[in-house]
Parts: structure tokens; sequence; C-alpha cells
């Protein structure tokens, strides 16, 4: 049996009716038609799936949709401003290297936004380690680890 | 020219889309009116099918339809092929088993495809998998590759002697067995190079559309070029003419070299979009990927290596088992002797060569080409063989290694087995990595280590690499009434930044701005019909040869319109800074372009358009080398390997964008870091996949790495007319034979000459536990 949910993504008030077994990124991928938001893997494992609940970075492959129940969600198509302009997380990114095929990108970069708001000076080590949940194939994470500091510091100077 | 010519370290314009969420890769496309695949997988390594049942499957909601491999025979569907054929001395050739797409007999492997579903919903179509019953009859497996041989093996293959495919061999032995008897020391290495998990982010997915109106059938998915898919479904598989079928990979989550080989569950979507005259979609789970996508490495080598008094290589005989899994792949039982075997002997002068290969049958998934694809492991089995021959004569590492360098004064070097090197210096390219890594003051760095209780190593592997293969490529220019350029490559850009590289290069020569240049690829209809595809580093090398071919074909015939049109003979024009001059007079790239379409204003005869296809055809691969140092500290209470430092001098040739080639490095070593510490695919006795997750298979995550130092040193390749080398797989190749060296050095005082990969907390302090000198030195 299908049932209501509602919430703001990127927002916006959206509504929809699930299974209860459907995930959030199933919502928002298969509902919602935000296929920015990726899957990787099938064990909470590798991060392409990360959005922000509530101001939060989740996996929203490890959540149900009824769970975002009145929540608000950001995705990536969320980030940048209304009129285009890159996220500084989104930025550094790309004057980092911080991306190769693009597939763990959005989780990546959603990630380092929640780094930067929650340790807005860490040091190299610190954001390694705060990556645990983030897998790279291509990068060798050499430039998300140089973007998501860039970032982090570009992010508090103007806070 | 200029900000955005080669060389210059320019911004991806591929980046801004997929920073936004504007990436398409193949489970964003939803084909309308589409159903949804699941597979049923075998749960035993070996086992006889005794029936099928999908009765209850069938009648669930939303089921559409159920196929078994009795269902691909009955319609006359097509074998998995591969064409490789060797032969062992006597002229007996390889055992070539024959692969169904979904076997109807007998399963050899824990993964495999048995059964199809199709239901309306993906939670339909895998529920109803979960239903289909299959009765199966299990025999003992075999999945170990060193235990392939023995005559108790249970064989994969029972029409065939044994689990060998073939003895493949090269040299003399007894030559080789004498000069090594002779020598002045003899050193023996035996290596695992472990089987890994490829595991590009993208999971594998497949998307196939049939048009009864014109009998034609459009594939989205993955690759690495759609080429060799199109044809290998339309002619082996489906029985359709290669212009009925089309495959489109709009963006592909990473490759690394398993992308473009033909999976069971490509087939069976496009056969079940035919049969039901609707798109079928299937997006493979990771557990899915783990089990079925093809494995890399796994190879057991015995390798000997003699050496003269003065510490010069006499001779090297190698022996390698490579496993190849349940059945051929496209490539894994090649991948010794045409992917490893003709790099062989690397860097290094070796006068006499013996070299035995026996690929093996195992109730695993296949192997195939990884990143790198033979020359890690060739190169690791080399450098590890150097280390030892360095502390058999007592030399040091770099000694040893520089006097057996092949020189620049003898090149062109024809290896062993038929590659013929043009160009490298790789001496100095050691130098410089030693230079960079501070080699001379490493001992300082050591004893401060041990004032921390941590034992620090340094280690160093020199390594060359063959980048190319098959230089044969197609490229298509298309200047539109504007003078902007759009690229239609062969080859496929699947993260590797070809529509910011391609138009640097379009710039280059054509004087185009860089923002007005797009590029096609990924598509099967537009490609120019030679199209081969990105593998083995190849795009810089054919893609930006094709390039430069056709800007000199646009700037030819834009000199006869630019002639025409300025009353003047074409061999007067001159093309610079964009434009078209003779004299006193000039014409722009961009009115050319327009002029070119009117017939009117273009010589007679003349076809209209600024639009020039070209096809590559090179002789050569070209040979990427380099020095990588590496430095770690051990902790011996845990066996935890921390890499402290790294430092990689690559020879890329000419570097077209160094933003872009240190990505290529960067990526290239952590795969390398994640073969040497972490990563190892493990089947137990009985042929199941223990290591079939995230949570199970250690990927590397970005504290298993430090920053890494990327220099060039660029020697140009004589094999291409860009002088470029390819720099995707160069990295994988020299971190493991450095990281390895490393660890060993930190661990001397234990008297630990080689641990095999991965180098993991257990393996090492096992190893340490070991030792002749017990707890501590």
């Amino acid at each position: 049996m299908d049932i209501d949910v509602k919430m703001t993504v990127n927002g916006k008030a959206v509504t929809g009716k699930v299974e209860p077994r459907t995930l959030l990124v199933q919502f928002i991928r298969e509902h919602l038609r935000l296929t920015g938001t990726h899957v990787g893997c099938d064990t909470t494992q590798c991060g392409c799936c990360v959005v922000h609940v509530d101001g939060v970075a989740m996996k929203s492959c490890t959540m149900l949709a009824v769970q975002a129940e009145g929540r608000s969600v950001t995705t990536i198509e969320g980030l940048a401003a209304a009129d285009g302009t890159l996220h500084p997380m989104q930025e550094a990114f790309r004057e980092h290297h911080g991306l190769q095929c693009g597939f763990c990108t959005p989780g990546m970069v959603m990630m380092g936004v929640d780094i930067a708001r929650r340790l807005p000076n860490a040091d190299e080590k610190t954001v390694r380690h705060q990556l645990e949940g983030n897998i790279c194939r291509c990068t060798g994470y050499q430039g998300i680890v140089e973007a998501i500091m860039d970032a982090s510091a570009k992010m508090a100077a103007k806070a | 020219m200029g900000e955005f010519g080669i060389g210059q370290p320019v911004r991806r314009k591929e980046d801004v889309r997929l920073l936004t969420g504007g990436g398409q890769f193949t489970d964003d496309i939803d084909l309308e009116g589409q159903v949804y695949a699941a597979f049923v997988r075998s749960p035993h390594a070996n086992a006889k099918i005794i029936a099928i049942d999908s009765s209850a499957a069938r009648s669930m909601d939303g089921v559409i339809a159920v196929y078994t491999g009795q269902d691909l025979v009955d319609k006359g569907i097509g074998l998995l092929l591969n064409d490789a054929s060797y032969t062992d001395r006597s002229g007996r050739p390889m055992s070539k088993p024959e692969r169904q797409v979904m076997p109807v007999a007998q399963t050899r492997f824990v993964g495999e495809v048995l059964a199809m579903v199709v239901a309306e919903t993906p939670s339909q179509a895998r529920d109803a998998a979960d239903a289909v019953e299959i009765d199966f009859d299990p025999s003992d497996a075999i999945a170990s590759t060193a235990h392939a041989l023995d005559p108790s093996a249970p064989k994969v293959w029972p029409q065939y002697d044994s689990n060998m495919v073939v003895h493949w061999e090269y040299g003399d032995q007894s030559d080789v067995d004498a000069k090594l008897a002779k020598s002045h020391k003899r050193v023996a290495v035996d290596l695992i190079n472990n089987r890994l998990v490829v595991s590009p982010m993208e999971p594998r997915a497949a998307a196939a559309k049939w048009d009864a109106a014109t009998q034609s059938l459009t594939v989205h998915t993955p690759s690495q070029g759609g080429r060799r898919l199109q044809m290998a479904l339309a002619q082996q598989l489906l029985n359709l003419e290669p212009s009925k079928v089309r495959i489109i990979s709009k963006d592909t989550g990473g490759g690394f070299g398993i992308r473009s080989k033909m999976y069971p569950e490509t087939v069976m979507v496009s056969f079940a979009a035919r049969e039901l005259n609707r798109p079928v979609k299937w997006r493979g789970d990771r557990s899915e990927t783990f089990v079925s996508d093809y494995h890399g490495r796994d190879q057991v080598n015995h390798a000997q290596m003699g050496f003269d008094a003065e510490g010069r290589i006499t001779a090297m005989k190698l022996a390698t088992l490579v496993n190849v899994g349940a059945y051929l792949s496209e490539n894994g039982v090649r991948l010794p002797m045409e992917g490893g075997g003709r790099i062989i002997p690397c860097v290094y002068h070796v006068p006499d060569f013996y070299f035995s290969v026996k690929p093996v049958f195992t109730h695993t998934i296949c192997t195939d080409t990884y990143r790198g694809a033979g020359r890690p492991e060739a190169n690791y089995i080399m450098e590890r063989l150097m280390d030892a021959g360095a502390k058999a004569t007592g030399l040091s590492r770099e000694e040893i290694r520089r006097r057996n360098f092949i020189t620049q004064e003898q090149m062109p070097y024809k290896t062993h087995l038929g590659f013929t090197l043009d160009s490298g210096d790789f001496a100095g390219t050691l130098d410089m990595a030693l230079k960079a890594a501070d080699w001379a003051g490493f001992d300082t760095r050591r004893k401060e280590a041990a004032t921390r209780g941590k034992h620090r190593g340094i280690g160093v592997a020199s390594f060359i690499e063959g980048a190319g293969s098959r230089p044969t490529e197609g490229m298509r220019l298309s200047l539109d009434e504007k003078g902007d350029v759009t690229v239609f490559a062969g080859t496929y850009s699947h993260g590797q930044g070809h529509l910011t590289v391609y138009s640097q290069l379009v710039n280059e020569f054509l004087g185009v701005d860089f923002d007005k240049v797009k590029l096609v690829d990924g598509d099967t209809s537009l490609a120019p019909k030679v199209s081969v595809g990105t593998f083995g580093s190849r795009s810089s090398m054919v893609g930006g040869a094709g390039i430069k071919m056709a800007a000199e074909a646009i700037i030819a015939k834009g000199k006869k319109i630019a002639g025409h049109l300025l009353q003047t003979d074409a061999e007067k024009v001159v093309f610079a800074n964009g434009a078209f001059q003779a004299g006193a007079s000039s014409i722009s790239l961009a009115e050319v372009a327009e002029a070119a379409r009117d017939a009117k204003r273009i010589p007679e005869g003349m076809s209209p358009g600024l639009d020039e296809t070209v096809t590559v055809e090179l002789e050569s691969e070209n040979f990427p080398n380099g020095a990588h140092v590496c430095e770690v500290e051990v902790d011996a209470e845990t066996g935890i390997v921390e890499i402290v430092s790294y430092v990689a001098v690559d020879d890329c040739g000419i570097v077209l964008n160094p933003f872009i080639v240190h990505g290529q490095v960067y990526g290239g070593v952590a795969q390398g870091v994640g073969q040497t510490l972490t990563e190892n695919v493990v089947y137990d006795a009985s042929g199941q996949l223990l290591t079939a997750s995230y949570m199970d298979y250690g990927m590397p995550r970005a504290a298993h790495l430090s920053h890494i130092e990327a220099l060039f040193n660029e020697v140009p390749a004589k094999t291409n007319p860009l002088g470029v080398k390819g720099a995707g797989e160069a990295g994988a190749t020299g971190a493991p034979p450095a990281i390895v060296s490393a660890v060993v050095d930190a661990l001397k005082p234990f008297g630990i000459d080689h641990i095999d990969m991965p180098l993991t907390p257990e393996r090492v302090w096992r190893s340490i536990q070991n030792s002749k000198h017990g707890q501590a030195a």
C-alpha cells in the first residue's frame, strides 16, 4: 500500500506516493527525476548518494523516503545559486581537479560542504579521515582533499 | 596558442555539468514505456543445472517474461566468442570451450547469470527473480590459481585433460638455465599478483530499445567506446546487420579496462527488448558487479635472474600461472603474453629470456584487462628481481638499476617479444625521482622515525609501459557556419577529459576559441566508421594525432577556398593565427567556413563544407615510463603501513595538459596503493566469493593515501605526431613495486625479504612474528 510523503527538496515543496520500502534516494531519483544523486553500492559504503537533510549530510540510500517526511532535503542540483553561480565547494572541485568521471562527485561535494560546516579549519589528515564514507576510483582523492580544504577556508572567511 | 594550447593546465570543460548533477549515466536515462530486468545468478561455483522452475515467478504481479538459457538456444542466439589462438610447442592449440550467454546444463562460477526476469517495476522484477527455483547438482570446485593444475583439482571443462588452457613458451630454456647456472649471482622470487575487482563507481547497467518499424536496436550502456559492442551484438549474438545496432554511452562512471566487454546482461537486455518490443532497463547492484564484472590480475609467478660480477643481468627465466576464470574472456588469456610479456625486460637490458605461461581455468568469474593489463604484473616481477639482485650483489637498489638500464643509445631497442622502444631516459628519470624524494637524506628520517617507535622504509621502482595498442582510430572535425568546431571522435571519454584536451588541440591547430569546440563521442551512429575506443592509454596518441591530421585536412581545403575567395592561387595562401592570408589580404577561418557551405563561393567541383574525416594509422605503440619513490612507516606492534611520502616522476612524452595528466597519475597511484595495501579478491575453497561488497573488499579510501608529488621528465615519443605517451596506467604500474620495496626496507631489521600483496596489517604483523629475528631487532 502506498504512503503519501511530503518534504521540501531544493527549496520546493514536493509530494509523492511511495511504497513503504522506498528509499530516499529512490524517491529523489525515480519520483522527482533528480538524477544527480547516484547509487554506487548497496551497503552504505560508497557515499555517491549523499544529500543534506536539514543541512546535515546523509546517505540517501540508508534512509526511507518516509523518514524524510516534513524535512528539508538538498541535493546536488540545489547547491549552486539560482543564477547558476557555483557553490564554493563546486568551484573548488573544478579548480583542483576533484573529479574525473563524475559519478562519485555529487556525493563528494555534498560531503565536502558538510565537512566544511563542521570542521572549517580541518587539516589534510582530518579531511582524509572524514572521507572514510566516500569512495572515488578515479582521482586518488588528491584533488578532492585539496578542494575541500580550499573551499572550507573560503567558506569560513565568508561566514 | 597561448593559454588554451598544448601544455597548458587548462581547467576542464566537463566539470560544471558533472558538478551540478547534469551527468547522464545509464541509470539516469529513462526510455518511454520501459520495463525492468533482474537476473537470477548461480549460488554454486560448479553445479549441474537439473531444472529451472519459473512458474511461480511468472505468476507474480507485474511479471512480463522469464528467460532461461534454453530460450536463447531456441531463438538461435549466438555465443560469447574469444578470438585468441595460442598453441604449445608441439602445435597443440589452446583449449577453447564455448560460452553460452546463459548456460543450459552447467554453471561454472558463483554469480553466473542463469535466468532473467522482466517486470513492470524494478522491485517486481527483483522479487520474481528470487522466486525462480533452480534444482542444482553441485560438485567440488577449484578457485585457487596455484592449485588449478593439481591432479586432484576438479576440472572446469571435463572434455580437456587439465585446467591448463595452453602451455605457451618463449625462448630457449636450456640455454637460459645454462646461463643462470654460470652466473656470478642468481636470485629467485616467488610472487603472487593479487586478484582485484576493477570497481568503477558506476555499476554496470544497460537500457535497450527495439524499434519494430526499422527492425533496429538502441542500447544505452557504460562503455569505453561502443563499436566493438555493436559489432558483437549484431554479428555474433543477435543476427542483425551492424547498421541496425546503435550503442550510446552518454556518461560512463569510470572504466579501467572492463567496460566494452560483451557481458551476458547486455545481450539479455537487448534480446528481451526485441522479444517484447518494449524498452528494457537494468542497473546492476554493487554485489552483482563484484561477482560478475571481470576481475583483474591474479597471477602466480616464479622468476629467476642471473647477474655477472659487475651486477649486470645475464639471463632471466619466468614461469607464470594466470587465472583466466571459468571461461575465456576477450583478453584475459592474452595478458601475460601480449600485455606483460611484450614489455619484458621492462627498462633493463636482459640478454637472454625464457618465459613459460600457463593460463588456467578455475570456477571463478573471468579475469580481463585492468588498468595496466599485464604491464603492472611484468614490472612488479622485474622490480622485485632487481631488489633481490641488489641484496645478492651488495649493490644499492639504485645502482643495480643504473647498471642495467637500457640506454638512449641502445634505442630503438627491441624487446624479446617484439616491442620496439623508441625513447626514454630511464637513468635521468630515476635521478629526478631520487632527488625529489631526498633519497640521500633518508637515513636521518629513518632515525627520527625510530625515536617514535616506527620502522621507516624507502622504496623505488623504475618501470615502463606500452600504451596505445591497436594504434588506428578515426576522427572527424566539422565546422559550422560560424566556424565553431564539432569533434566527432571514435575514442570515448569516461573521466579523462577529452572534451578539454581535444578543445586545446583544435585551438592549437586551427586557432578556434577553446569555448567554441564541442565533442560528440559515445554514440556508434555518430562516430567515424573507424572507431576503436578508449583503452590502454591510447586517446592522447590516436585521438590527438587524429585531430592534428583532420585539422591539416581542413586547412588544406580551406586554403583552396580562401584562394578562390581572395582570387589568388591556393599555394600562395598561408594559414596562421586562425586566418588564411595571401599577401596583404586575409580571411578568417570562420569566414571560410561560412563560404564553404555555399556551392557558389567555392571552387567548381569541390564538395561544400569544412568537414573532414580522417583515419590515423600509426605503426607502433608508445612507451610511457617512470620512476616512483615511496616512503612508509610501519608500526611493528600492529602491522599498519602508513605511506608518508610518494614521489612520481613520469615520462609521458609531451604533456598536453599537466592538470589532467597529474590527475591520471594520482588516480593510477591510488589503484596501485589499493593493490599493494588493501585490495584482495578472496574465493573460498568451494568457489564462494568472500569479498563481495565494499564491506569485505578493501577499496582504498582517502586516508590510505598521502599527498603525491607528481613530476614529469618529458621525452617526446617518436612513434606519433604529437610526441605523447599514454598517462593512464603509469601509476598503477609504478606503485606496487615502489611500496613493497619500501615496506621490505622498513622491515630489514627483521630479516624480511618479501611479503605478498596486499600488505595488510595482519600480513605484515604475521611476517614480523614469523621472522627469524622474532619480536624485534
